[in-house]
């Protein structure tokens, strides 16, 4: 029996050889990599990475989109006992520094010319790094360090290496342990500098093995991998189910190509955090906006229906047969069209995770007839370790735990988990790991509780819980995510815990808001400017209403400013999975958020930003602030 | 998983440095108007040759003589490909065989074809097979269409126009629009490539990608790059050598940081700049 990912790979290399393991939309056509192929590619890169001094227990980095090379070098490098970790292609260089000095790297496996400049940039500072290896050669060509290699140069050394050394790889594939660390897995860091948890092949196995009993998968089925694989959600999907059921794992061309390409191959099977989800929303919204009356007419008639199908079947009512004929009607008309467009039409299920998703995109999924499920878990347990059953799906809850798992509340409220697949530790920080396993429990720093039905509600962070005036307690994610169904309105920070009433700091979806302009010909510049203009603040002032109207009293936004930038990863606002760093944006947002609970209409601000090569520059802006309880203040 | 360009994308024979195209004496005349008096250029294989000048200087029609759209009426333009060709007297598709693509001020594409078809249309002077056998598209045709949609995703996947290669080029920003017709003259498989303006109304990140690409294409490819731009800035970052053209003459010709301090194309800048503050009436602001 396989122990580790590289021997499931070699398990599929051996009985399956011909069939599909990888493909990659190349040159605009799908190209294929067989699992021997797939096999083939590991054990020479392997090998030339042997002969280049890789030695067990060493770490590589790899950066870069997702591509073949991307699985090939991960998989190489834990089949001769070392491990990878991987970095978020659009890092600044000083997070990569941070990231290979920190899991002490020896190799990094790069993708093309812009990441194999941040290396050159940083290579003095780089402690460890004997080789940087590409896989795209365009624009290199004159590229003379030395220690820059191209792929393809590597896997030859591994050929050569293979002749004088016939079934090495082999029979040190084979002495892999399902205790050795697989990865180093970056957690997201919401507060400081990322944390890398150490994962195992059998905690990774264990994970993938407990999903697929709930959530059966077969070989036959498809799944893109379009999100960072350095992400714990990707590493779950492409190797611990993956490499275990022996599915096929698909690549997008670019990642512009992303909507296209999941299209063409109609997945069975995707993950994806609740922004993918919440920009699918937004996308058919602003698509029916532009289409005909007739059309428009349709879908609303075909999205009534769908919300009192999806409804009946969150009471767990059987739908009347009138319901049942409606709903066919309406799937046949509209919905089949939708998720055709969407990529989403031969889905067996989906599931969203990683932060809350709004109750209103989860009803929109469930209309259409889309089984998403909510999902929790964290870095340290491999990703997943609750989940909705079909059939059984709350949205305001993340289901029920997964076999092997268990899961309980501590007297703080405090969510703790225990199952095969938590981490073994932090890498290189005994202090964050003692405080985040204690007696064989990890404890999450989430805040939940159990429901009635033995689901898991998951509240927000512990230390993000607000207590409001009159005394609840309330979680800012839950407004935010209130707004963000709002096509208008990307990314939402609400504030209210310390203070008497609640107020958000708002982001506005560029390109939505930017089509709405045009139509209704406001004319704009820049996302500052356009992010000032009285009509916009009028169009979602709108939405903050509505998202108000379902909230209680003492939870809904009383004032709220449009920022007038972007709340950035490059700036170190968000991570880089796009998490709200809540604390970071208090402290550098400290003005706005005092005029927010002052009288002021108005405010002048001063930025830095931070652009992708890390220049900065400091930006002027009056941002305007808009009360909602009475009359209107606008400079 | 083969990555990177496998196509030859470089036309010309000759090494780098070898001299390519030779223009002499040449002089245009628009009825009384002299367009061009006397220009002589020498532009070398595997170089990025600018011409800049005040507007009406001239560049553009020389860039017309060179590509046969205008005939001068003295002077000739002499061009190294496989042996010694006269362009002056060819006629445009002749010099287009010969192996010398451009692109246009003002876009010229097939606007309601689509990217692929364009750049398709761009390589057809190279494909040999008849109209009856691309219909029947079986053998040697099948094989030909085959290899020459390779070659134009080389070209695609070099300018990163991969999300839009079926999209109608009407329907695409002018940034992109730009971009595609560069990829429709590289599609023409270039031993010299000229460019009128290719950076014209951008922005500046799309000016630093059209850079990027221009580079890649001199860099990568040795294709000798002859291009017409206003923005000094890039100029002088990407040229090699520049030469400067006042009413119809070339008044400067040198490394950009020679061209840059000579006198002479101080005045021809300033000198216009002077003139218009001379003549601008004062205004309240």
């Amino acid at each position: 029996m396989p122990e580790t990912l590289p021997q499931f790979l070699y398990e599929h290399a051996q009985r399956t050889p011909n069939r599909p393991a990888l493909r990659e939309r190349l040159y605009g056509i799908w190209q294929t990599l067989t699992w021997r192929e797939y096999y083939e590619h590991v054990k020479y890169f392997a090998l030339g990475l042997v002969s280049l001094g890789l030695q067990p227990q060493e770490t590589i980095a790899i950066i870069g989109d997702n591509r073949p090379e991307w699985l090939i070098a991960e998989l190489a490098a834990q089949s001769v006992g070392a491990k990878s970790v991987g970095v978020y292609q659009d890092s600044i260089a000083s997070e990569v520094v941070y990231i290979l000095n920190h899991a002490d790297v020896t190799f990094v496996v790069v993708e093309d010319q812009e990441q194999v400049d941040k290396i050159l940039e940083i290579w003095p500072q780089l402690q460890g790094v004997r080789k940087a290896i590409y896989y795209d050669p365009k624009g290199l060509r004159n590229y003379t360090e030395e220690f820059l290699m191209y792929f393809p140069q590597v896997e030859a050394l591994g050929r050569e290496y293979e002749k004088e050394h016939p079934g090495w790889f082999e029979e040190r594939l084979s002495q892999g342990r399902g205790d050795d660390i697989a990865i180093l897995s970056t957690t997201s860091g919401t507060t400081a500098n990322p944390k890398l948890a150490m994962l195992t092949h059998k905690s990774m196995l264990s994970m993938g093995r407990n999903l697929m009993k709930v959530d059966p998968l077969t070989p036959q089925d498809n799944f893109v991998s379009f999100l960072p694989l350095a992400w714990i959600g990707e590493q779950m999907m492409v190797m611990s189910c993956g490499l275990q059921i022996g599915f096929t794992v698909n690549f997008p061309e670019e990642p512009e190509t992303v909507q296209h390409d999941l299209r063409e191959i109609g997945p069975q099977v995707m993950f994806s955090p609740p922004r993918i989800w919440e920009s699918l929303v937004s996308q058919v919204q602003v698509k029916i906006e532009d289409t005909t009356a007739l059309k428009r007419a349709m879908y609303n008639w075909a999205m009534r229906i769908g919300y009192r199908m999806a409804d009946t079947r969150f009471r767990k009512e059987t739908p009347s047969p009138w319901l049942r004929l409606l709903y066919f009607l309406a799937d046949w008309l509209v919905f089949q069209e939708i998720k055709d467009q969407l990529g989403l039409r031969h889905l067996k299920r989906a599931y969203t995770g990683g932060a809350a998703l709004g109750p209103d995109t989860f009803r929109f999924f469930h209309a259409l007839g889309v089984n998403l499920k909510q999902i929790y878990g964290q870095t340290e347990i491999n990703g997943i370790a609750v989940l909705h059953r079909d059939g059984d799906i709350k949205f305001q809850t993340v289901g029920t735990p997964l076999p092997e798992t268990e899961v309980k509340i501590d007297e703080s409220g405090e969510i703790l988990m225990r199952s095969p697949a938590v981490m073994v530790g932090y890498y290189r920080n005994p202090e964050a790991t003692a405080e985040a396993l204690r007696d064989g429990w990890l404890h999450s720093g989430d805040a939940g509780y159990f429901d009635e039905d033995g689901h898991l509600v998951v509240i927000d962070r512990v230390k993000d819980v607000m207590t409001l005036h009159d005394g609840t307690k309330f979680s800012p994610q839950f407004i935010e995510n209130k707004l963000k169904f709002s096509p208008y309105i990307k990314e939402a920070v609400v504030f209210g815990g310390d203070w008497p009433y609640v107020t958000a700091m708002i982001n506005i979806d560029f390109a939505n808001v930017g089509k709405w302009a045009e139509k209704h010909q406001i004319a704009y510049t820049t996302y500052t400017d356009l992010s000032q203009k009285p009509e916009v603040y009028r169009l979602i002032r709108k939405h903050v209403e509505q998202a108000n109207a379902d909230l209680p009293p003492a939870a809904r936004i009383q004032r709220f400013l449009l920022l007038h930038k972007e709340l950035d990863a490059d700036d170190a606002e968000l991570t880089r999975t796009r998490k709200v760093r809540r604390r970071l944006i208090a402290q550098r947002y400290a003005d706005l958020i005092s005029a927010l609970y002052s009288h002021a209409s108005y405010v002048d601000v001063e930025t830095t930003i931070t652009y992708q090569d890390g220049r900065t520059a400091k930006i002027q802006t009056r941002v305007s602030i808009e009360s909602l309880d009475g009359e209107r203040k606008l400079s | 998983m083969q990555r990177g360009f496998s196509s030859q994308l470089n036309s010309s024979s000759l090494r780098p440095g070898e001299l390519q195209l030779s223009v002499e004496r040449l002089q245009l005349n628009f009825g009384g108007v002299t367009a061009l008096l006397g220009v002589d250029l020498q532009i070398r294989q595997g170089e990025i040759f600018a011409i800049i000048g005040p507007n009406g200087a001239g560049k553009t029609s020389l860039l017309n003589c060179i590509s046969g759209l205008y005939h001068p009426q003295r002077g000739r333009i002499l061009f190294y490909h496989n042996g010694e060709h006269d362009l002056t007297h060819l006629r445009p598709h002749q010099i287009a065989r010969l192996g010398v693509a451009r692109t246009f001020q003002n876009i010229e594409l097939f606007r309601h074809m689509t990217v692929l078809d364009n750049l398709l249309a761009g390589a057809h002077i190279h494909m040999k097979s008849n109209l009856l056998a691309s219909l029947i598209y079986w053998g040697m045709a099948q094989r030909e269409q085959i290899q020459f949609r390779r070659f134009i995703e080389d070209i695609i996947e070099l300018l990163e126009i991969q999300a839009i290669r079926n999209k109608v080029v009407a329907t695409l920003p002018y940034g992109l629009q730009k971009r595609v017709e560069l990829g429709r003259a590289l599609a023409l498989r270039p031993a010299i490539l000229l460019l009128d303006e290719p950076m014209a109304g951008m922005n500046t990140e799309e000016k630093e990608d059209m850079a990027r690409f221009i580079l890649d294409v001199n860099e990568e490819y040795g294709v000798t790059i002859v291009l017409i731009e206003h923005d000094m800035g890039v100029v002088m970052d990407i040229s090699d050598r520049v030469a400067v053209l006042n009413f119809g003459q070339k008044i400067a010709e040198g490394a950009p940081d020679e061209v840059r301090n000579n006198p002479l194309v101080i005045e021809a800048y300033l000198g216009e700049e002077h003139a218009a503050l001379l003549t601008r009436p004062f205004s309240k602001s």
